[in-house]
């Protein structure tokens, strides 16, 4: 007869309650450090992270992103550094999002946000540029779609996941130690709690 | 009434509302079905299963097949074009045919008028089941050879054997049926062949022992489990589903074909397990006989039809509960389940069963006049 206990196991699968979350109507947390769509930061003063040095292109084993470099100009710079991404593309149907061109950057002038909601009906509106990317100086990250049941934009503020992640912070001996430099709007995001035993982020459904 | 009376007793027009009746009902049930059937499926390995379309996901079929009734149709350059274009209809045809004789409720008059809820009341009516679903054969093996193609043919291939070789135990597992009615016929009829399905439903109302029904079932559980195995390897579902296995010839006869043809294919399919499945029902489990509880005859009249797809629903389920958990069987298994064990048991069955039919309802067979 244990040819049929099979239909026994079948038949129990029946009444155990489903893990499946029915994503459009009921979404879940994300993990801290999940990886979506791009932000260009900017220091609180509006000036921008990013300083053009390329790389964040080096590094794309996608081979997604196109930068451009170029001297701030006298007088009005736009990055503290010596130049500044005057061209910066992302191709969000090459990327893979694996979070090396964030772990490359030297001033987290990129970063991920915990938005992936980024379907588009042309392709060619998939390739993000500096308009897409940058945020403005009040912090504000500018997206294509616009808010709806499926986009919460305010996703795009729970930045810096994957930065914190690589940052020294990670180590039980820079626990409470800010390791990276404010952001325009979000200000000093606080030190991570390092991930010394009891510290850790329990997941958790929304 | 007398209007309607006019009408029904119109045989072309009665005949035609339920010509078209059983067609509306077969595709309802068969919307119905793959629902049901991706539902359960789902359920058992512990997924959701479509939820989108309407509540619990129930347009989910209209959906698909509106889908598909839209999606270009590629005719491969190599098919032969005729045979190519038949066979989805082939496939169709013989489907909706065998329904036609199988009645889903207690005969109900419209004033003098009998009107009985099937089709055609045809005497040879098991006959004409079994030679329908032979002719479903050929629309598998005609897809298989007309596409041209190596997989659509080895399924074809596989269908022939298979199919062939279980429909000789579905037939073999049919004639205790036909033998038990006989001998439960009155005596003016006794010893001629029952074969009309209204008729052998009528015969399973006589009580079978204590407070049982007089189902076949009882008297022929082991016909009944063999027909039901055998049925199971007709309408190709799994585990004895190789003529389309996925996961060694794409898709078996019907890899060629898309959009609608496709979708044909798929609806004959799941048309025949209900029309199995339906007179696996009417045979052994009584049709629509059943209890109605004595509810007052303005309700009542719903109860045969009740009854009717309960069961059949039932055996769905098995159907299905069946494909959610074995694993497909090899093929040189499959064929020496159905000619070394299937078709010798069917056999013994039979000669067992009408000994003692004989012997019960004849006198001792030394007493026979021969």
């Amino acid at each position: 007869m244990a040819a049929f206990s099979g239909f026994w196991v079948t038949f129990k699968q029946m009444f155990r309650p489903r893990v499946t979350t029915p994503y459009p109507k009921r979404k879940r947390r994300k993990p801290q450090r999940f990886h979506g769509r791009h932000v260009l930061n900017r220091y609180p003063d509006g000036l921008e992270k990013c300083i053009g040095c390329e790389l964040c292109a080096g590094v794309c084993p996608a081979r997604c992103i196109y930068v451009r470099g170029r001297e701030n100009p006298p007088g009005h710079p736009v990055s503290p550094g010596e130049r500044y991404g005057f061209v910066y593309e992302i191709n969000m149907l090459r990327c893979i999002f694996c979070g090396l061109c964030v772990e490359a950057c030297p001033t987290e002038a990129i970063t991920m946000t915990q938005l992936f909601e980024m379907s588009v009906t042309h392709r060619d509106d998939a390739i993000y540029t500096r308009s897409e990317l940058l945020m403005d100086a009040d912090g504000s990250v500018p997206h294509p779609q616009p808010a709806s049941e499926l986009i919460d934009l305010e996703e795009l503020h729970r930045a810096d996941g994957w930065m914190r992640a690589t940052a020294p912070a990670g180590r039980a001996a820079y626990e409470g130690v800010v390791a990276w430099t404010p952001t325009a709007g979000a200000g000093l995001r606080p030190a991570e709690p390092a991930q010394t035993e009891g510290n850790i982020d329990e997941e958790e459904e929304a | 009434m007398s209007f309607l009376e006019d009408l029904f007793a119109n045989t072309f027009f009665s005949g035609l509302v339920k010509v078209v009746v059983a067609f509306a009902l077969l595709l309802v049930a068969c919307i119905l079905l793959v629902w049901m059937e991706r539902k359960i499926v789902a359920d058992m390995q512990n997924r959701v299963g479509p939820y989108r379309a309407g509540p619990w996901g129930i347009l989910q079929t209209l959906a698909d097949g509106l889908k598909l009734l839209f999606k270009e149709q590629v005719t491969p350059r190599r098919v032969e074009l005729a045979m190519y274009l038949l066979a989805p209809i082939l496939a169709m045809v013989p489907a909706f045919l065998i329904f036609l004789v199988i009645p889903i409720g207690a005969p109900f008059h419209v004033g003098e008028t009998e009107v009985t809820l099937q089709a055609m009341d045809l005497n040879v009516a098991l006959l004409f089941i079994l030679a329908m679903s032979s002719i479903a054969v050929y629309a598998v093996v005609l897809a298989g050879w007309a596409s041209g193609s190596k997989y659509p043919l080895l399924g074809g291939v596989r269908a022939t054997a298979q199919m062939i070789s279980y429909e000789a135990a579905m037939g073999l597992a049919l004639v205790p049926v036909v033998v038990l009615a006989s001998a439960q016929v009155g005596d003016g009829e006794r010893g001629l062949g029952v074969m009309s399905i209204s008729k052998l439903v009528e015969i399973q109302d006589q009580g079978f022992w204590w407070k049982l029904p007089g189902w076949f079932v009882f008297w022929l559980a082991p016909s009944f489990i063999i027909f039901f195995i055998a049925a199971i390897a007709e309408t190709n579902r799994a585990p004895f589903d190789l003529l389309e296995a996925e996961s060694e010839i794409v898709g078996g006869y019907h890899t060629e074909y898309s959009g609608f043809r496709f979708a044909l294919f798929f609806l004959a399919e799941y048309i025949n397990m209900f029309n199995v499945s339906a007179i696996a029902a009417t045979l052994f489990l009584g049709g629509w006989l059943g209890p109605d509880f004595g509810l007052p005859a303005q309700v009542a009249w719903v109860m045969p039809l009740f009854w009717f797809f309960l069961k059949t629903f039932a055996l769905l389920f098995l159907f299905i509960w069946i494909r959610g958990t074995l694993p497909r069987m090899r093929y040189d298994q499959l064929m020496t389940f159905g000619w070394k064990r299937l078709i010798p048991w069917s056999l013994v069955w039979l000669g067992i069963f009408s000994f003692v039919i004989a012997w019960r309802h004849f006198g001792a067979l030394w007493e026979w006049p021969w």
